[in-house]
């Protein structure tokens, strides 16, 4: 129960940081989860994220199972409301000033000059994941067959995140 | 906000339900099933506007669905509208990675499990990185974009930079290149 307030912090903060994508904010949410806190390893890190690429909805409800894991019910609860309550009130907010805003010269460089920033985010996070994910020439295979697959087939992602499932199942398994 | 002019009168109850369809049934990416559901089901914003809500989601911070939704429950019905569909998105997914949550912790540790979570971790960096491939071909037109990419990269990756400091400098910066009234700055949606 004493760890709900740290719950809270952490992940408001890092809820902040997913400009562009959950995955901007990866990396500070490593260091946060995995090095400061120690509520969980890389590697857990990097599995729960992939299970939730499985699940419905917005991609990073992983965040509720780190909570669950830190402090149960309660923690799921606060983790919930501090990813997503902070950044949505924000959104409404700008929302509601956004037509007013297009008369604003500098709308349009923020909106420029953010999206570069959030996608070199996004690279550096899935760096991060990719070394805890990818440790062997079987790991890279599957990464590279699944990247190929998706930029030329429309496939859809969570099946082919099964079929990752599928292949680890059959090769990584001890005999 | 002519789109919606039409459509005044969506229930709250409407939008929790059609936002808790979506957040149930859209497995892999969300943008289609949103696009799906939001303009051609329901036709509470036609696909113009839907563009322009992705465009605010993508620069803000947050989720892009959970700020569609909060965008578009606004703009129909307020306050409550938007807390409804943001609710209904949600929810789904929050039970099923509860529920993930539990079951891992139970089990991540057998070796049946830990195989299939390689294969699924591998498989979902792939996927990761094809979803930044495929923004990365829409919104990257200039050389100078790649300059500002790289930086970050390398900031947050080889010198362990924090995100937040990387945002703010390089952003700040990139935000200063594509200042008002220079050539650089093109206009947006």
């Amino acid at each position: 129960m004493k760890q709900l307030p740290a719950l809270a912090r952490v992940f408001a903060h890092v809820s902040l940081l997913t400009v562009g994508g959950g995955m901007a904010a990866f990396p500070e949410l490593k260091t946060l989860t995995v090095d400061v806190y120690k509520w969980l390893t890389l590697q857990q890190l990097v599995h729960l994220y992939s299970v939730g690429q499985m699940a419905p909805g917005p991609k990073m409800m992983m965040v509720v199972s780190i909570g669950e894991w830190v402090a149960g019910a309660a923690g799921a609860a606060v983790v919930l409301i501090a990813f997503f309550g902070p950044t949505s009130v924000l959104t409404l907010i700008v929302g509601r000033l956004w037509d007013a805003l297009a008369q604003w010269r500098w709308r349009s460089s923020i909106q420029t000059g953010l999206a570069p920033v959030s996608i070199g985010l996004l690279l550096a996070g899935s760096l991060t994941m990719a070394s805890a994910a990818i440790t062997d020439w079987i790991t890279a295979t599957v990464a590279l067959g699944a990247l190929v697959v998706l930029l030329w087939r429309s496939v859809n992602p969570a099946l082919l995140v099964l079929g990752g499932a599928i292949v680890g199942a059959i090769v990584f398994s001890p005999r | 906000m002519t789109e919606i002019a039409a459509n005044a009168k969506v229930s709250t109850g409407d939008i929790f339900l059609e936002f808790l369809l979506i957040g149930a049934t859209s497995f892999g990416n969300i943008v289609p099933y949103l696009r799906n559901s939001l303009v051609v089901k329901r036709r509470w914003i036609d696909d113009k506007g839907f563009v322009e809500l992705m465009s605010i989601s993508e620069t803000l911070p947050g989720l892009n669905a959970t700020n569609v939704a909060v965008l578009l429950g606004d703009r129909l019905a307020g306050l409550a509208g938007s807390t409804a569909a943001l609710v209904g998105v949600c929810l789904p997914g929050a039970l099923v990675m509860y529920l993930a949550g539990i079951a891992y912790h139970i089990h991540g540790e057998r070796p049946i499990v830990t195989a299939m979570l390689k294969g699924v971790a591998a498989a979902s960096t792939g996927l990761v990185l094809a979803t930044i491939v495929q923004l990365g071909r829409k919104s990257l037109p200039y050389v100078s974009d790649l300059v500002f990419v790289v930086v970050t990269v390398v900031a947050v990756h080889q010198l362990h930079q924090s995100v937040p400091r990387v945002l703010l400098c390089v952003g700040l910066i990139a935000v200063l290149w594509y200042r008002p009234g220079h050539e650089r700055a093109r206009r947006n949606p």
